[in-house]
Order: structure tokens, then sequence, then C-alpha cells
């Protein structure tokens, strides 16, 4: 692991898996034995902001390893989503396959929140392979309907809020991604193990 | 409560913010120049983290439809209570009914407008702050909106004087601000010529320049390691060059992650003077560890 200070209150740590590293940096606080104000996973980091000692902050989670992934995220989150957006044919010519192949691809796979930003809500999901990697729209929309789901680079994202954007839409979704009544607000926090079945239209 | 007559440029309701979050994407927002909100807030009573009005350039208008009292602090700016002037950055009382206008500011962009007992709408994840980026909290502030006030606690009676404050009272702020940067995360992604020119050379501040970030226009900063960065998280004061090499520096409402480069971090004590620095003021870095 790299640390990076950042700033007089923060780190960034450069670690192998942020949702693990997440997870155990978040148990350590609730433990009373970290005090940070911020834990904000990256795509391979994880920033420690609000920190009042950082070098004692850096000595403590040198020492400290992630628990397995399986023990953090009990259970899986299922979003059921209706494949009918409008880059759905676009994919599956960047995949080299049909609608059909690209609905089945995404359907099949478990993703999980790798860290979260853009906008309150928005979770960036892997567990695509980097070879599905697709670039994102050369001139972003200007309006993208709330509960898009979307593609960009090898992430599947869906959009809390109607908003500008240029990930590919493959399709909708109606749940609720945050509400700031709920705790936590956001349904899908970093470490949530997510699926995507086919809900019917 | 109050009813908005005019609101200005951008006026909005903030507070000291929403931390704690920004692993879901939310930004902390609240005041971008906190100790002149505090200070708004000790002169009518309030704990420091009360919600207020944060104006932008040209003030705000608003009757009182209740008794009150009221102080303005931040951007050096007219006060009239039904259009007799009352001294800027002092407490003073409204009768239900009045009309309070604060004017353009004479130097500054952002003044603060603290109302015994607070500005009382609905927290939204523990702060009554708006988010410009995100929507979250109350919208700004349209003519005809109104504010619920909350309940002043009498031990929190205003005597009338004013706190101390270094910043009333002095003349307008010079046209060069000067801020301490810490180098990195990501200083290593610049040539050596483009870090000795961020603290070398002055920059100047953009117009397009809010709430977001302070933008800054001069010598553009070369990388050595070019592509996109994974994105990673980004803290207040964050000093972020996008593809045009031109720094932003973070401020209240800036997005959680970024996949642009931060080069150093502004010092949080000195975000309140780039907050009140009008567009064309040059800026400098100071090195500091």
């Amino acid at each position: 692991m790299r640390v990076r200070p950042v700033g007089a209150h923060a780190l960034l740590l450069e670690v192998d898996d942020p949702p693990a590293w997440f997870t155990e940096l978040w148990r350590r606080r609730a433990a009373g034995e970290l005090a940070a104000v911020e834990i904000v996973p990256g795509a391979r980091t994880v920033l420690l902001d609000g920190l009042a000692d950082p070098p004692t902050t850096a000595e403590l989670v040198r020492a400290l390893s992630p628990s397995a992934p399986a023990e953090v995220t009990a259970g899986i989150t299922e979003i059921g989503v209706e494949y009918d957006g409008e880059d759905l044919a676009a994919v599956a010519e960047l995949w080299g396959t049909d609608s059909r192949g690209v609905v089945d691809r995404l359907t099949t796979t478990e993703f999980h929140v790798a860290f979260c930003g853009f906008t309150p809500g928005w979770a960036y999901m892997a567990g695509l392979p980097e070879e599905l990697a697709v670039p994102r729209l050369a001139t972003p929309r200007s309006r993208v309907p709330a509960g898009s789901v979307a593609l960009a680079d090898a992430y599947a994202g869906i959009y809390p809020n109607a908003s500008p954007g240029g990930w590919r839409l493959v399709g909708h979704t109606d749940v609720r991604l945050f509400d700031p009544d709920r705790d936590p607000p956001a349904l899908l926090i970093p470490g949530t193990r997510v699926r995507l079945p086919e809900r019917p239209a | 409560m109050i009813e908005v007559i005019r609101s200005g440029l951008l006026t909005t309701v903030q507070d000291l913010g929403r931390p704690g979050y920004a692993h879901l994407g939310v930004a902390r927002s609240g005041a971008l120049d906190a100790p002149a909100l505090a200070r708004a807030n000790r002169l009518v009573g309030n704990p420091d983290g009360a919600a207020g009005l944060e104006t932008t350039l040209n003030g705000v208008t608003f009757r009182a439809e209740v008794r009150t009292t009221v102080a303005v602090t931040g951007a050096h700016s007219p006060v009239r209570v039904d259009s007799e002037p009352v001294p800027f950055g002092t407490a003073f009382p409204v009768p239900a009914g009045a009309v309070v206008q604060i004017g353009a500011a004479q130097s500054g962009v952002r003044a603060y407008v603290a109302f015994a007992g607070g500005v009382s709408v609905a927290a939204v994840l523990g702060s009554r702050s708006t988010d410009t980026l995100s929507g979250l909290g109350p919208p700004p502030l349209r003519p005809g909106f109104v504010l619920p006030l909350g309940r002043s606690s009498p031990a929190g009676l205003p005597s009338g004087d004013r706190v101390p404050d270094e910043r009333l009272g002095e003349p307008a702020p010079t046209d060069e601000v000067m801020v301490r940067l810490r180098f990195g995360p990501r200083h290593d992604w610049f040539s050596v010529t483009a870090r000795d020119a961020l603290v070398e050379h002055p920059y100047t501040l953009s117009v397009k320049s809010n709430r977001v970030g302070a933008r800054l226009a001069g010598t553009a900063l070369s990388r050595t390691i070019a592509g996109e960065l994974p994105s990673e998280g980004i803290v207040l004061g964050a000093v972020q060059v996008p593809a045009d090499g031109q720094p932003l520096v973070f401020l209240a409402d800036h997005p959680t992650t970024g996949g642009y480069p931060v080069i150093g971090v502004a010092e949080a004590a000195d975000l309140p003077l780039l907050a009140q620095a009008r567009p064309g003021t040059s800026v400098r870095f100071a090195p500091w560890t």
C-alpha cells in the first residue's frame, strides 16, 4: 500500500481492493479505532479525510489488512431492469454480439459497487471484464432520464436523477436509488453486491 | 418567517454543511465563508452552525413576517430596514412586517445574513445547506419564497454590540489573494516546470467561479503523465487540473470523486478569501508544509 498525504488533514491510500478496504476502515471507525470524517473509496484508492493526525493514522492503516470481501457484504441487491436502452444495439456492436447477447451478459454478471460519486446515489458497479469496456459517448446527452441503466468503461451505473450524461444507455429501472429520509440514504453503497435481472416490460 | 422579495444573483440557505456522506456521492456543501456565517450567528445569539443566507454580489431583500433580530457579515454591503440604514456587522432589531434590504456588496462577494433562531427549513442529511451541484437541500431563493425561522433562545438576546472582527472595518480587500498550498497527492503527474509555475506565477480568478470551485486562468500546467486518472476521492481545497491545464480550487459544493489529477491542496483557512475574491483578482499560491 502506498499512502499519499492530501493537504493537512487527509490521506489517500492506494490499495488493491478499495471496497474491501472501505468496509474494513468503516468497521475500524465504528469500533473507535479510527477517527475520520470521510472514508471515500475510488477506483484504486481510499481517501481518509478529516483526520486530526494524519501521520499517526498512516501508521495505523499500514498495519491493517482488509477482511475477505465475502465477509463484508451479506446478500445481493437485485434491481429489475427493462433492457430497452437507446444504446443497446451500439453496445452489442462494440461487444461483437446482438442485443440479446448484451442482456444475457448483464443479467448473469454479479456486480459490486466499487465506489460512488458524480451525484448522490450514483454507484460505479464493477464486474464486467476489461475487454467489455465501452467508451463514453463523444457528445454527452443533455438529459438522461432518472433510472437509466448505463455502461461506460467496464462499469455499470444507474442515474439516480435526470441529468446530462455520456454513458451508454442499456435499460431503465424504477428503483429509487437515493432517498435522504432513508438510512443509509443510498441503496448502493460501496461493497454492495448487485444483480440486474431482466424485468418484463 | 420571512418572505423573499428580491433574491439577488444567487442566494442560498447555508449552515456548516453535511460532512460524512462523501462515500455516497454527497458533497459537504455549507457556507463558503464559514467564519463570516459564524460571526453573524454569534451577533444574533445563535450557535455558529445555525442556518443563514449566503448572498452573491448583489444581496437580497426580504420582508420579516414576525419580529426578529438580524445581522449581516461577510461581503461589506449596505443594509436598510424599511429604507433606514443600519450598520453592517451589528445585530439589529427588525419589527414585524419590516422590509430588510441588503444591497450590492462594496467589496467581497458573499454576504451572510443570520436571524435569531436561524432559518429552520427542513434539514436534509443533517444540514439545511443548498448543494448547488446535486440539488440537495432547499432550492436557491426566488421571489415569493417563505422561509421559517427557528425559536431564539432568551439567553441569546443580542446586546447590539459588535463582536470583535478583524475583517470588519478593514479597507476593501486587496486585488491579490495569497493561498497557502501543500503539493500532492498527484503532483508527480506534473512537470517540475508546472509545479514551479503554480507557485511562481499569479493566476486570475475567472468569472466562471462558483460554489463548486474557484476557477483560475494563467500559466497552463503541463503533465508528464498523460491519460485519465482512475477516479479518486476529492477534499475541500483540492487544486485539480483538468485537460486544459488551468487549475480549479474546489470549494464546498465540489464533487466527491474525480478523474483529473490534484496537484496540491489549498489551506482550508484560506478558502474564505478565495470565496470573497472577485473575478479578476490575482491569486498567488505559496508553498506550505
